[in-house]
């Protein structure tokens, strides 16, 4: 995953492949959202798609996050496929209305009349210095309403292949792209085919501690695994990549193993994702555990603009490793 | 010049100059690595800024965008601490926790600057409709774009502020473009069209002249204050630069060298500058250089903020993290 003398390729990459396939393999599949189209998107995912597939397929959106999600419903439910994609998961709140109380809801409410298969795509996550309203992890309150699905890719092979299996789902699937992942680069493992979305995944096998964590943290998390081990500290690494629905069988399979457990999450801790996965811990795994659980998360309070203050504020390697070391020592 | 004289030729032009240095300013300090997250520069609509900010008193407020570099120095916060704002320093307006896209200054009347695109709207509103309710005469401004009139909170905004009659002025900064989008891209109808269905009174302004968009906001702001309610004016300018300035280093075509060259021909710097005496358009320049250059300097030796105050700020009532979580 690291960048290397083979690197060939990067995450928005990626996520611009997927789409192009996407957009080739059915006609049913379009995507919409503000600047997608000449623009290539705020930050450069669908460059070149509107060439290729002209305005009907990559359609730029009126500022208008309510109508354009809404109406992203509507077409999912007339027959198409859709790929809405929302600058980032702040602006988002201005369509929750219509994630939750339509995209989630409908299926239910209307008694298995109508299913909802519509695909939104999203930044996510701070370390732009972009100050409060451009910086949230928010993914995990998406995770907390039941009717959708909730996807972090965090690799060149999930930026690549979710889409395929989020568009084929039948319900509504929100996909997380944390900023700082898009200039990610490698080489691409292409022999991992199609992802299956109910499965976590095993990022670094170890046997000393299990680092839960997904999508932007997933890097700083790793390193902080290497610098454990050498200081003897075997931790196996957990990229949840579905948040919903969370994948309890491959967490508390490692913390069988490890009996100790550290969860990350950039989102505040109170009430939030990092408070549900450690839940599930004590709820199914409270004999097997050696040490309590420990959580590293974004601090609690609005993403602050100063660099000093960003980063003190967002999940780093040196914390990551410390609550570690807690867990074992 | 502070907001609320009136001020004479040599005064808008001033306004105009400081926010094009400080802006070009800005720029340099993004391509030096100072502003680390970029800014949106507002270089050429600078008139807006000068003439609807000329036309309120110093007791009146606005409420800002992300493009709001000029909204903010026109209502008469300082250009040190502005600066030092951008620059993520501890002597900023917002001591280093809002930056470039939300830049406060209450003791100006700058109620804050808004980066969810049309937000402000309704607290511009809010605020004008309280000081009313108060018994007082004071007057709220709120700036938006042209892509901002696709917002539901917009429109939603313009419906109560006529149906209660707010003291509020909506100028809409129409600069030709949301990010890449025209408005013939994002927009059905008009603005001034959105304007009259909700009974609005409205008017288009060259935006590139800031004495036509000081006396059209003069307008707006008695009526305002005699209970008169909203008016609407559509400031039409053109933005000289980029959306972001991460457009300098990454290049999307949206927008041809010769467009450019058409729309940056009116430059409100040179309409207003013509305006005024040669010797008197040296003298103010030079001023500018001289203020803006400080607050650089400023800026630059003004400390960062210490990590461990990451959490200040979260309570008015001073509640503090426990163990880490509220
Ligand atoms: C609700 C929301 N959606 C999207 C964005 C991203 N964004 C920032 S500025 C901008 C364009 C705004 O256009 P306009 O209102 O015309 O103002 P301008 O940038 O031209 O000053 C967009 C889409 C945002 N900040 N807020």
């Amino acid at each position: 995953m690291s960048p290397d003398s083979t690197s060939n390729t990067t995450y928005r990459e990626e996520l611009r492949e997927a789409m192009r396939e996407a957009l080739a393999r059915d006609e049913r599949v379009f995507l919409m959202g503000e600047d997608v189209g000449r623009y290539g998107g705020a930050f450069g995912v669908s460059l070149g798609l509107i060439d290729q597939f002209g305005p009907d397929r990559v359609r730029d959106t009126p500022l208008s996050e309510s109508a354009f999600v809404g109406a992203g419903i509507g077409a999912a439910i007339a027959g198409m496929r859709p790929i809405v994609e929302i600058m980032t998961v702040n602006f988002s709140l201005l369509a929750l209305d219509q994630i939750l109380n339509n995209a989630a809801t409908l299926l239910h409410m209307s008694g298995g009349q109508v299913a909802v298969p519509l695909v939104i795509r999203m930044t996510t996550g701070a370390g732009r210095r972009l100050a409060a309203q451009h910086s949230h992890s928010l993914e995990g309150w998406y995770a907390h309403i039941p009717g959708i699905r909730v996807l972090a890719p965090a690799t060149l092979e999930d930026a690549r292949y979710m889409l395929a299996s989020a568009l084929a789902d039948p319900d509504p699937v929100l996909i997380f792209e944390h900023g700082s992942l898009y200039n990610l680069s490698g080489q691409l493992d292409t022999g991992c085919g199609p992802v299956d979305l109910d499965t976590a995944a095993i990022r670094r096998p170890g046997n000393d501690v299990s680092l839960i964590t997904h999508g932007g943290s997933l890097g700083k998390t790793l390193q902080a695994a290497d610098r454990l081990a050498e200081e003897g500290i075997d931790a196996e690494v957990i990229d949840l990549r579905t948040l919903r629905p969370l994948d309890d069988t491959t967490i508390l399979g490692s913390v069988r193993r490890t009996h100790r457990a550290v969860v990350i999450d950039e989102g505040w801790r109170t009430a939030g994702l990092s408070a549900e996965v450690a839940t599930r811990i004590a709820e199914q795994g409270f004999y097997d555990l050696d040490a309590p659980v420990e959580r590293v998360c974004g601090a609690e309070v609005p993403t602050p603009y100063a660099a000093q203050l960003e980063e003190a504020a967002l999940p780093q390697t040196d914390g990551i490793a410390a609550a570690a070391r807690r867990t074992v020592g | 010049m502070t907001a609320g004289q009136a001020p004479g030729a040599a005064g808008l032009y001033r306004t105009v100059a400081l926010i094009r240095g400080f802006e070009q300013r800005a720029v340099q300090l993004v391509r030096d690595g100072v502003i680390r997250g970029g800014i949106h520069p507002c270089t050429g609509q600078e008139a807006v800024a000068a003439g609807t900010c000329a036309a309120l008193r110093p007791d009146d407020v606005i409420t800002s965008t992300h493009r709001g570099h000029g909204h903010v120095l026109a209502k008469g916060a300082e250009p040190a601490r502005m600066m030092a704002e951008l620059a993520g320093r501890t002597t900023g307006l917002n001591q280093g926790r809002g930056g470039s896209m939300h830049a406060a200054d209450f003791a100006a009347g700058v109620l804050g600057a808004d980066a969810i695109v049309g937000a402000a709207v309704p607290i511009a509103a809010g605020a004008a409709w309280a000081m009313r309710q108060a018994g007082s005469d004071r007057v709220a401004l709120a700036y938006f774009g042209d892509g901002a009139v696709s917002q539901g909170v917009v429109l939603e905004s313009f419906n109560l502020a006529a149906l209660w009659r707010v003291p509020v002025v909506l100028v809409c900064e129409n600069n030709g473009f949301a990010t890449s989008m025209r408005p013939a891209d994002t927009m059905a109808g008009t603005v001034l069209a959105r304007a009259a269905a909700f009974g609005i009174p409205a008017a288009t302004v060259d935006g590139m002249d800031p004495q036509a968009v000081l006396d059209a906001t003069a307008q707006a702001v008695e009526r305002a204050r005699w209970g008169g309610g909203p008016t609407l004016l559509e400031c039409v300018t053109y933005r000289f630069d980029a959306h972001h300035t991460w457009e300098h280093t990454a290049r999307p075509r949206y927008r041809t060298a010769e467009e450019v060259a058409a729309g940056t021909a009116r430059d409100p710097l040179e309409i207003q500058g013509a305006r005024i005496p040669a010797a008197t358009r040296e003298a103010v320049d030079a001023e500018v250089a001289a203020l803006l250059d400080e607050a650089v300097r400023f800026a630059l030796d003004s400390p960062h903020p210490d990590p461990a105050t990451a959490l200040d700020h979260l309570y008015a009532s001073g509640l503090r993290a426990r163990a880490g979580a509220l």
